[in-house]
């Protein structure tokens, strides 16, 4: 990890509210699948942890949304501009070459990690199901993205706009999707219900950070079976072993 | 040649640039990106007698120029302080300043007695801005009566100098200062976070789960330099000045108004090279307004010329 600056190579809106950048660093050979970056947004102070989408040679992608100032000057920003980031953080996806197939389960923001674990599954030659999570039609973005891979990949909208009515598992128990190892990322209460179903594959959590490297305590999390011990998402995490990370 | 060299009660600061409390851990993240013998000092991560789990999540929120945090003094409990981080800290030139909190006075003198013969720890930092159980949920460090109460009982129990971190949520943080100087605080650490909240646009409620946390950052700068500048000429006890410092100049402020040293805080998780940064660029600051050390900027701000 550490603090450079990037090169904006293209900023675009992808969907509603939604957007993807993509930055030239030197940090990039460093990431793998799911870490995320720290990035100053101008005038902010504390910076924002957004998770990294894509890795390529010298560039990378992050998919975000605008919950807020801080990401609403973000996407004003423009191809060309220099951007404040800190990185790579946290502890990624582990790539399992013995599986023979695995499940990528995305809700909303949560999509955008998984896009890089469906990349080196397929370029390991494994099948890879894909099931994407949104509130409604206008949400939706890296279905087709998903499918240039080579991925099996079923929508889900909650207002029933687009794929199937309801949520991520609600499009894999209609696709009758059978794979029991499973990487998903998302809102709270659908990673609850994927831990509740699966017992084998990766979690990744979302937190209000501050340092995002462990020292402030911000966004811990206890563990499931040790009430003593608790993880830090942005150190420990943001990706557990489905089974580690207790729910509230 | 600039002296940035500081001598407080036990500690002997090669600069005068200490991370705070909280902001920092034990320094093992920091250790990734700098050599922690850099730094001055290093106020570690509360200590109190167990291990606290701290508050539900979110426990930070941001705010203009600054943040709230309602973290709960989270930390692994004083003996594993001891087994495990202390040891690590003792590879680093650094002076280590122990933050000690408790729910109560004996707790303080507790944690106090475990790490008075570790020779880690050259100095002692009360925290006495927390919520204290036995006294309904007030701090101890709101009345003067109280604050005096656990200095003199830490002193009295203590075999190294005590700092006591004042809070700023007081109506008279001089009274509280002398109050805590004649108990027989040996320096004084100020100041620590204001009292705030924010509230969630979408549910109405307040961000953090603590409802209220702690205000820091460049927001609450200058409310800390006029409490120093206040205190330091009301007291005789060293000050180590804290709150929103996020640059060399920022330093020499706080310095003029009174402190010896300073504590780098929030902008620990903005710019996680800041302290090495105002390390490297606080000679040239005093070289520029004439000063040949810290020593000398010292009280500036209250003394003739």
């Amino acid at each position: 990890m550490q603090e450079t600056m990037g090169l904006i190579i293209s900023n675009e809106q992808i969907a509603d509210a939604t957007y993807r950048m993509k930055i030239k660093a030197s940090i990039t050979e460093a990431m793998t699948p799911g870490q995320f970056v720290n990035i100053k947004v101008k005038e902010h102070l504390l910076r924002r942890p957004i998770s990294i989408a894509s890795i390529e040679e010298d560039t990378f992608v992050i998919v975000y949304r605008i919950v807020g100032d801080g990401t609403r000057i973000l996407s004003e920003m423009k191809k060309g501009e220099m951007i404040d980031l800190f990185g790579p953080l946290g502890n990624g996806y582990p790539i399992h070459e013995e599986q023979k197939d695995v499940l990528l389960l995305g809700g909303g923001i949560g999509v955008p990690p998984l896009y890089e674990v469906a990349k080196r599954y397929r370029a390991l030659g494994k099948t890879v199901y894909v099931a994407l999570g949104f509130d409604r039609k206008g949400s939706v973005f890296f279905e087709r993205e998903f499918r240039k891979l080579g991925c099996q990949v079923v929508v889900a909208t909650m207002d029933g706009s687009y794929g199937t009515k309801g949520t991520v598992l609600d499009a894999v128990e209609k696709a009758k999707i059978d794979v029991d190892f499973v990487y998903s990322c998302g809102p709270m209460a659908m990673l609850k219900a994927i831990e509740a179903r699966y017992q084998k594959g990766y979690t990744s959590f979302e937190a209000r950070m501050a340092c995002g490297i462990g020292a402030c305590m911000a966004c811990v999390c206890k563990d499931r079976e040790d009430g003593k011990l608790y993880h830090r998402i942005c150190k420990e995490g943001p990706v557990f072993a489905i089974g580690k990370v207790g729910f509230a | 040649m600039i002296d940035l060299s500081v001598n407080l009660p036990g500690l002997h600061l090669k600069n005068p640039i200490i991370p705070a409390s909280g902001c920092f851990g034990f320094g093992r993240e920091f250790a990734q990106l700098y050599d922690l013998s850099l730094l001055g000092g290093i106020a570690i991560k509360s200590a109190t007698p167990d291990q606290r789990f701290g508050n539900e999540l979110p426990r930070v929120a941001e705010t203009p120029m600054g943040m709230l945090n309602a973290i709960g003094l989270q930390n692994p409990g004083v003996d594993v302080i001891i087994e495990k981080e202390l040891p690590w800290l003792a590879q680093y030139d650094v002076e280590i300043m122990a933050n000690i909190a408790g729910a109560c006075e004996e707790d303080y003198v507790e944690v106090v007695k475990k790490l008075n013969d570790h020779p880690t720890v050259k100095a002692f930092e009360l925290n006495i801005s927390c919520p204290n159980v036995k006294h309904g949920g007030i701090g101890l460090g709101t009345r003067a009566e109280l604050a005096a109460k656990v200095t003199a009982m830490v002193k009295a129990a203590a075999k190294k100098p005590v700092y006591v971190k004042l809070s700023p949520n007081v109506t008279d943080i001089v009274e509280i200062a002398k109050a805590v100087e004649q108990a027989g605080a040996d320096g004084l650490v100020l100041i620590n976070t204001l009292l705030g909240m924010r509230l969630d646009l979408h549910s109405g409620k307040p961000i953090l789960a603590n409802k209220t946390g702690g205000l820091s950052g460049p927001a609450i700068k200058p409310v800390a330099i006029r409490m120093v500048y206040q205190v330091a000429q009301a007291v005789k006890i060293p000050i180590i000045g804290v709150g929103g410092i996020s640059c060399a100049e920022d330093v020499l402020e706080f310095l003029y108004a009174g402190a010896s040293a300073v504590e780098i805080g929030m902008m620990n998780f903005v710019d996680p090279y800041i302290c090495p940064k105002i390390i490297e660029e606080l000679p040239k600051v005093l070289a520029k307004y004439g000063l040949e050390s810290v020593a000398q900027a010292t009280g500036r701000s209250h003394r003739n010329g």
